[in-house]
Order: C-alpha cells, then structure tokens, then sequence
C-alpha cells in the first residue's frame, strides 16, 4: 500500500515536472515529436533508477559513516556523470539495438536535473531503499507521461497559426501552464 | 574599461541567459514564487558563475583537455557546496524556501555554459565581468518574474501590499502560473525586439 501511494503522489500529485519544475530543458527539447519524446522517457527511466540506487548506496554506506554530508553535491554528481558513462559503453557492447534507441539522449543526461534532484529527494525524505527505487521509478514515470502528453499537444500546435511574438517558446509554455493546471486536479486524491 | 563594460551589458540584455538563451528554465521556473525568492536564487548563482569562471580561467592551461567538463563540474560543486553551507548557515529561511534548487546549481546549463564557452578561452579579468554580466542578467530575469508572479497572485511586491489581496488570484503563484507568466514576458519581449 505504501508503495501505491508514493507512486500515485510521483506520478499525479507532485508531478516532478509540472508540479516541481525539474527537467524543464528536456521538456521543452525534445517534446517536438512524439517518438524522440518516448526515446528520452525510456533513457531518463533506465538512469534514475540505477543512479538512484547507486548515490543511496554511496549515502548510507559511506557519506554518513564517515561524517562525510557535506560531500553530497559533489559526490552524487560525480557518482551520475560515470554512470551515464559506464550505461553508454555497457549498452553499445552488450545491447547494441537498445543503444540505437537510446544513444542519442544519454549523454544529455548528465545535466538533466530530475536525475540529482530525484537522488537528494529520497535521502531529505528519508526513505528506505525499496521507497528509493519505487520513488524513482515512479518519478521517471511522472516524467514520461508529461513528457509524452505535451508532445502530442505540441506536434498539433505547429499546424495552428500562432501571432508572431508568440511561436516556438513562448506558446510551448504557455501550453505546459494549461496542462499543470490539469495536473492540479489530482490534488488531494493521497 | 570600456571593454569589460560591455562584457557586462552583452551578459544583462544581448545574451540575458533566461529571455535570450533560454537556459536554466528549472530554477526560472521553480524559485519564482516571489520576487524575493527570485532575487535570492538569481544572486546565489551569479556568486557561483563569478567564482567558477574566475577559477576555470585562471587554470585553463592545467586542465588537460579530455577530461575538462569533469574537471570544470567538480569545481562548480565544490562553489555551490560553499553556497549551501554559508546560506544554511544565515540565511536558514531563505535557504528553506529555495530548497532542493541550491544543490541543483551545479546541473545549471547557465554555468557550464559560460565555463566552457567564455571562461575557457579568455583571461581572468574579462571572465569575472562575464560571469558579473551574466548572473545578473539572470537575477534580473528572476527577480522581474518573482515580481510578476507576486503581484498578480496575491497583489504584493517585495511583501509590500500594491492592492488587496482579494483581488489577486493564486493560481499565479501557484506551479501553471510559472509557465504562463514566463510564455508571456518572452511573446513581449519577442514583440519589442522586432
């Protein structure tokens, strides 16, 4: 049940997009198309969870042993930049058609900040580590569907005709405004 | 001077690294519910933009070439963890409310951006006056936003009262007034440029 509910709040209710604004780059990047938007989902879902994983690992077993805190930022992203690292040169070996779907968002990864942010989440919200991983899981999820509904909503804008001052950017934002107010409907199902 | 001048208006209205460039819209978006929370966010990465730049500058010709952008993240860390502690430290109110995006400094394309764009190639002094120019640029992006947010949610400015509270409506301040505010100061400032 536990688990139920940090998925639904990851997902819905605190949206890590719409409702807590991390990974805006990629947001407004790559949703022009509806493949590349699944594409970056589906990488941003394979590295969180693994670097999640790995930076609790680094938390518990090292950081606050050795009295370490204040090592956090540096540590987690240097922990994620190898690891994004060590996922490209693994896949290409060992699954090379994964690493044609993927291949070209991982490196943009490193700098995605739902990666560190979800990674410090999970040691401020003091979960345990099967909470970790679902709370990652389900916040690469949260991403993905508003990921994928936006660039659906967008591939149908670029046929509208928009005023001058107002194509590209700013009609985009304007269009995620609409849809976090959607997402506010979720409010107070958990 | 008049160079480092106009690195520094280059940074504040040509390259204004939020209306302009578009960079770093996560902390733009996320730490502008009020003009205050805006201006303390704009100000604490210009601290770590100038530090970093100055830093990256000054050791560009130590720093083999391959592993730059490792060497130049470490050295952003090692600035923002500086921030976090001094603010945690005096200003624990500010720094509650700006929360996680402190840390997330160091994942700011805004930094990297000038590192490897500016201060990689240019001399310690002109680096310091992009990274000045740069970051109050954002800050200035930021606190305009906050101001615009405040005003229109809940009818205040800098916590000073404008109109009554009754009139303004919170979904403003709230997370789809973000995007929405932001989507039009861009279509205005489209409008005026051209």
């Amino acid at each position: 049940m536990e688990y139920i509910i940090i998925f639904i709040a990851a997902v819905f209710v605190n949206n890590i997009v719409l409702a807590q604004f991390l990974g805006i780059c990629p947001f407004l990047g790559v949703s022009k198309k509806v493949e590349t938007a699944v594409g970056m989902s589906a990488a941003v879902a394979f590295v969180m969870t693994i670097s999640t994983l790995t930076t609790y690992l680094m938390q518990k077993l090292v950081l606050d042993p050795l009295g370490l805190g204040f090592m956090q930022t540096i540590s987690f992203i240097l922990i994620i930049a190898a690891l994004v690292q060590m996922v490209e040169i693994i896949l290409k070996k060992v699954s090379p058609a994964l690493y044609q779907a993927l291949g070209v968002f991982l490196p943009l990864i490193t700098t995605n900040c739902t990666i560190l942010g979800v990674a410090i989440m999970v040691i401020q919200k003091d979960y345990t580590l099967l909470s970790s991983i679902v709370f990652a899981i389900s916040s690469a999820v949260g991403f993905g569907l508003a990921l994928i509904i936006f660039s659906g909503i967008r591939e149908q804008l670029s046929l509208t005709r928009t005023p001058k001052a107002m194509q590209g950017i700013p009609i985009a934002l304007i269009t995620a405004g609409i849809l976090a107010m959607a997402f506010m409907g979720f409010n107070g199902i958990v | 001077m008049k160079n480092n001048l106009k690195i520094l208006t280059n940074g504040i209205i040509g390259e204004n690294p939020t209306f302009v460039l578009l960079l770093g819209m996560c902390p733009t978006l996320g730490t502008t519910s009020s003009a205050l929370n805006g201006m303390a966010m704009g100000l604490a990465t210009t601290f770590v933009l100038i530090c970093s730049n100055m830093t990256i500058s000054s050791m560009k010709n130590l720093i083999p070439d391959q592993v730059r952008i490792p060497a130049y993240i470490v050295l952003i860390a090692a600035f923002v963890t500086v921030v976090q502690m001094l603010m945690e430290a005096f200003i624990p109110a500010l720094y509650a409310g700006l929360g996680l995006f402190i840390p997330l400094i160091v994942v700011n394309c805004i930094v990297l951006g000038r590192a490897e764009a500016y201060a990689a190639k240019n001399k310690v002094i002109p680096s310091m006056f992009d990274g000045i120019g740069i970051g109050l640029g954002f800050t200035l992006a930021l606190t305009l936003l906050g101001a615009c947010r405040e005003l229109l949610g809940t009818g205040k400015m800098f916590s000073l009262t404008v109109y009554p509270e009754n009139f303004g409506s919170l979904i403003f301040v709230l997370a789809p007034g973000a995007f929405i505010v932001l989507g039009f100061l861009i279509a205005i400032i489209n409008k005026i440029k051209s």
